[in-house]
């Protein structure tokens, strides 16, 4: 629907705005400009009855009415003038440049005489401009614009010898001169059309520019958005949005990247801890439904292994028997403290002497193919608590999986630790939260990333709703569906006891906005800006003693890569790429090792290029 | 009332009834099979057993109940506790609600009996020095034991030192459950031991294997080389000289919730 497009709605915005203003100009234009011309016809009227009232002063006075007759036919006859008539003041016309209306009278409603006779005693003076009149005598005929010119008496007039006016009447008569508009009329109506079609070009050629910049700026960005909003929603969080600019749009493209990725992790990490506990449901239950029939296999061929210690053709056989029954209750045993993933024994540990004992373990097969292993280890590595056996098993995993990248081929792994140091925002998360009638704001019904929320409740105006704080501290991250965004004037209270959250007098140092604070038992208060999009926090005990070193390890391979689409499965539990040879569980128990450690994992890869596994583990837990 | 019979087994699963009534008889135990534990409480109050073996999950009461039922009647027969789901917290579970010992499933002929021998022992020595006036429920120990010494069940013991470190040793009545100890297979220095996880094999004089079920989680930094080479310190002063191992515990305080003085 073309209606519908936002392209549409900003063109015709912008075109019924320049109509507006065009035919506001046009109007006021042609308005000044017919009012010029008017007077222009006016001001000729006016010099033209002063001339014929000179012109004919001398006759008047020698009364030779044939002289005057000749005198205003003559002038009449021009083509600018319509007529020329002196009536009196009875209203019978005496002299006209139409010489049939002579004698006839002129109705004092006529409009050359309602000006001054429209209100019963007739005026005798009139101001100059409303001497003059604009009428059509007809709704065909063109318009005509008329000048009335009293004339007065004098002394001359009743003193002269004809005698012909008394000396007490003050008005003898009035001399009107109508002209034709018709030409005034012909250049407005030429303006008019002139604006008309300035008017229309100007709207095609704008509606066709801002088109285009709408089509090129707005249209295909929002498009490509669109199209990337629906993959996502089907499911395709691996679809990447290739962002061209660095405007408003370019950025949106570029959050909704960021966000995709941020969803993408968040599902990866509610999978794993889903998988890997209906895995655990499942080897329980394995567990306990194969070790019965297993017991009875393995205690009635242990005991007639027993009976038949004499007879070495049988013996041998049961020997078989009972030796794979207790390998089968070995993988089983060993499926349930995988399933169980037991609580890490931690304690201080030297990373690089675990890396050179992952190292030496897989020795063999290095040896195997023409692979090098490349250690670059920071020898100033700080010592951290850990479980040893579990970390070793991380590393092991992790260079297994790169000596089976390289595969036949020749390659390099590198391995390389440091220590970093990381800020706490988006590092450490808020486990518990409290109000301060030390009611628990953090609720496992709410999940934002996956991790349980702190929830708020909000108040504004009449409107009230839950808010989900992302209780990863430093992040400005909340859900709040349909509800305004976070302003001044908003309240926050506990959901529990409705004790505002709020302090007051306090004021956000970065925006002035009011903060909020809660506490995270034994560990100090946490404060936050209100304001939507500010995003600061404090949170004193955390950034005075926040120990932000991290030992970082970085497992690298030049081998064959893992294509995108697969990355996000990575870690799920049975998700082999090695066919036969792999059992899907190593990388799903290296994550569940290094979340246990509250460490992290991430992964970079690129096909044809390697890959490299960086797993970070706080110094301190 | 009738004569007692040796063993009551407490199974749903009659495959495992069967294999394990076979392989007692075999030896020459009276055994009797019931597949519930409501039933086999009523059993109990009538009729008297040497040792009970029992599953940990069935159908209705399951195996910590039915500890806790025989604990309410009073009913002192010894219980062997038996389980598919094989996990550390069953075998604490059950040690700590009472149970005389406690074996996984799936297990040899011989594991079985090496367990049944052991408990039947135990008991009988403890009813003997009961008759010999000693008080059974204050200490399940013949060798004079000092106060501070915890204990997982009647199995093995751990004395928590000044240093941080811990000692484990074996309990003397499993010892002489055991009959005494010929062979002793202990974990190496540097490995991690599990509490409920076997942390040494000693063989008996009958050639039969002994799982010694460690008492403490930790780091073993020490082992008592003189009670490896020569097994019969142990049962001369298991609470002293024959110590296994000196460990540096790595999760003391949950452990703890598991041992008894």
């Amino acid at each position: 629907m073309l209606s519908k497009k936002i392209g549409f709605k900003l063109t015709a915005g912008v075109v019924l705005t320049t109509l507006l203003a065009i035919s506001l100009f046009a109007w006021f234009n042609i308005q000044s400009q017919s009012k010029n011309l008017l007077s222009e016809v006016e001001r000729h009227a006016r010099q033209l009855s002063e001339a014929v009232k000179s012109d004919t002063e001398y006759d008047m006075l020698r009364n030779d009415r044939e002289r005057i007759h000749e005198s205003i036919r003559r002038i009449g006859q021009q083509a600018s003038i319509d007529r020329i008539r002196v009536f009196n003041k009875s209203g019978e016309i005496i002299y006209s440049s139409e010489s049939a209306e002579i004698g006839t009278m002129v109705d004092q409603k006529a409009e050359s005489c309602y000006r001054c006779h429209s209100l019963g005693e007739p005026l005798e003076h009139l101001e100059t401009k409303e001497r003059t009149r604009i009428f059509q005598p007809h709704p065909d005929s063109p318009r005509l614009l008329g000048i009335i010119d009293p004339i007065y008496n004098s002394e001359s007039c009743w003193s002269s010898a004809c005698h012909a006016h008394p000396e007490t009447q003050t008005v003898l008569g009035v001399l009107d001169v109508t002209m034709p508009l018709a030409e005034v009329d012909r250049n407005i109506r030429h303006s008019q059309l002139a604006a008309i079609i300035l008017a229309i070009s100007v709207i095609l050629i704008l509606s066709l520019i801002v088109g285009l910049m709408v089509r090129w700026w707005i249209d295909r960005p929002v498009q490509e958005l669109l199209t990337a909003t629906r993959n996502v929603a089907g499911g395709n969080l691996a679809y990447r949005l290739t962002v061209k600019s660095d405007d408003e749009l370019g950025m949106l493209g570029n959050s909704f990247n960021n966000m995709t990725d941020k969803l993408a992790q968040a599902r990866l990490q509610l999978f794993q801890s889903d998988k890997l506990a209906s895995l655990g449901r499942l080897a329980a239950g394995v567990a306990h439904e194969i070790n019965n029939p297993m017991t009875a296999v393995l205690t009635y061929s242990s005991y007639l292994l027993k009976r038949t210690k004499g007879r070495p053709e049988l013996h041998d056989d049961l020997q078989v028997i009972v030796s794979e029954t207790i390998r089968c209750r070995e993988i089983v045993k060993n499926l349930l403290d995988f399933a169980r993933q037991t609580v890490p024994k931690k304690r201080k540990a030297d990373i690089n002497e675990i890396i050179g004992r992952a190292a030496k373990v897989i020795e063999n097969q290095l040896s195997l193919g023409q692979v090098k292993l490349v250690m670059d280890l920071d020898p100033a590595l700080p010592t951290v608590t850990v479980d040893a056996n579990q970390i070793q098993q991380v590393f092991i995993n992790l260079m297994v999986n790169a000596v089976d990248a390289i595969g036949e081929n020749e390659g390099t792994i590198k391995v390389i630790s440091r220590a970093i140091n990381l800020h706490p925002t988006g590092v450490l998360q808020i486990k518990s939260a409290v109000c301060r009638k030390r009611h628990e704001l953090v609720d496992r019904k709410f999940q934002v990333d996956a991790k349980p929320a702190i929830t708020m409740r909000y108040r504004h105006k009449e409107q009230s709703g839950l808010i989900h704080l992302n209780p990863m501290y430093g992040s400005d991250e909340h859900q709040l569906a349909g509800l305004p965004p976070l302003a001044d004037d908003v309240d926050l209270v506990c959901p529990e006891c409705s004790t505002s959250l709020i302090t007051e007098g306090e004021r956000c140092p970065q925006c002035g906005a009011p903060i909020f604070v809660f506490e995270v038992p034994l560990k100090g208060l946490v404060q936050g800006c209100l304001r939507d999009g500010c995003g600061w926090h404090h949170w004193e005990q955390v950034e005075s003693n926040w120990n932000d070193e991290f030992v970082e390890v970085s497992v690298e391979d030049d081998g064959c890569g893992i294509p995108r689409t697969q990355i996000p499965h990575l870690f799920e539990p049975f998700a082999t790429t090695k066919g036969p040879k792999g059992t899907g569980l190593g990388l799903a128990v290296t994550w569940g090792i290094v979340d246990n450690h509250n460490g992290t994992i991430l992964v970079e890869s690129e096909v044809g290029a390697g890959t490299t596994f960086v797993v970070r583990i706080p110094v301190r837990s | 009332m009738s004569p007692p019979r040796d063993i009551l087994v407490i199974e749903d699963e009659p495959v495992v009834t069967q294999a394990v009534v076979m392989v007692c008889s075999e030896e020459g135990m009276t055994v009797t099979a019931l597949d519930n534990a409501a039933g086999a409480l009523r059993s109990l109050r009538e009729n008297q057993f040497r040792l009970v073996l029992c599953d940990v999950m069935m159908q209705g009461m399951d195996g910590f109940q039915f500890l806790a039922e025989l604990d309410r009647n009073g009913i002192q027969t010894p219980v062997i506790m038996m389980t598919g789901y094989s996990t550390v917290e069953n075998a604490l579970k059950s040690l700590a609600a009472g149970a005389v010992d406690y074996i996984p499933k799936p297990f040899t002929a011989d594991e079985l009996l090496t367990v049944i021998r052991r408990s039947l022992r135990s008991s009988a020595l403890l009813e003997a020095a009961e008759t010999a006036g000693l008080h059974r429920e204050s200490s399940m120990s013949f060798v004079p034991c000092p106060d501070n010494y915890l204990k997982l069940g009647y199995i093995s013991w751990v004395r928590m030192e000044d240093e941080g470190t811990a000692q484990i040793g074996v309990c003397d009545l499993f010892l002489k459950a055991a009959e005494g100890f010929m062979q002793l297979e202990l974990s190496m220095i540097g490995e991690d031991l599990v509490q409920g996880i076997t942390c040494a094999v000693a063989t008996s004089p009958d050639g039969s294997l002994h799982s010694i079920m460690c008492p403490m989680s930790g780091k073993v930094l020490e082992i008592n080389t003189d009670a490896q080479s020569n097994p019969s310190l142990i049962e001369k002063d298991p609470y002293f000289k024959g110590w296994l191992y000196r460990i540096l515990p790595s999760d003391p305080e949950n452990n703890l919730q598991w041992l008894s003085l």
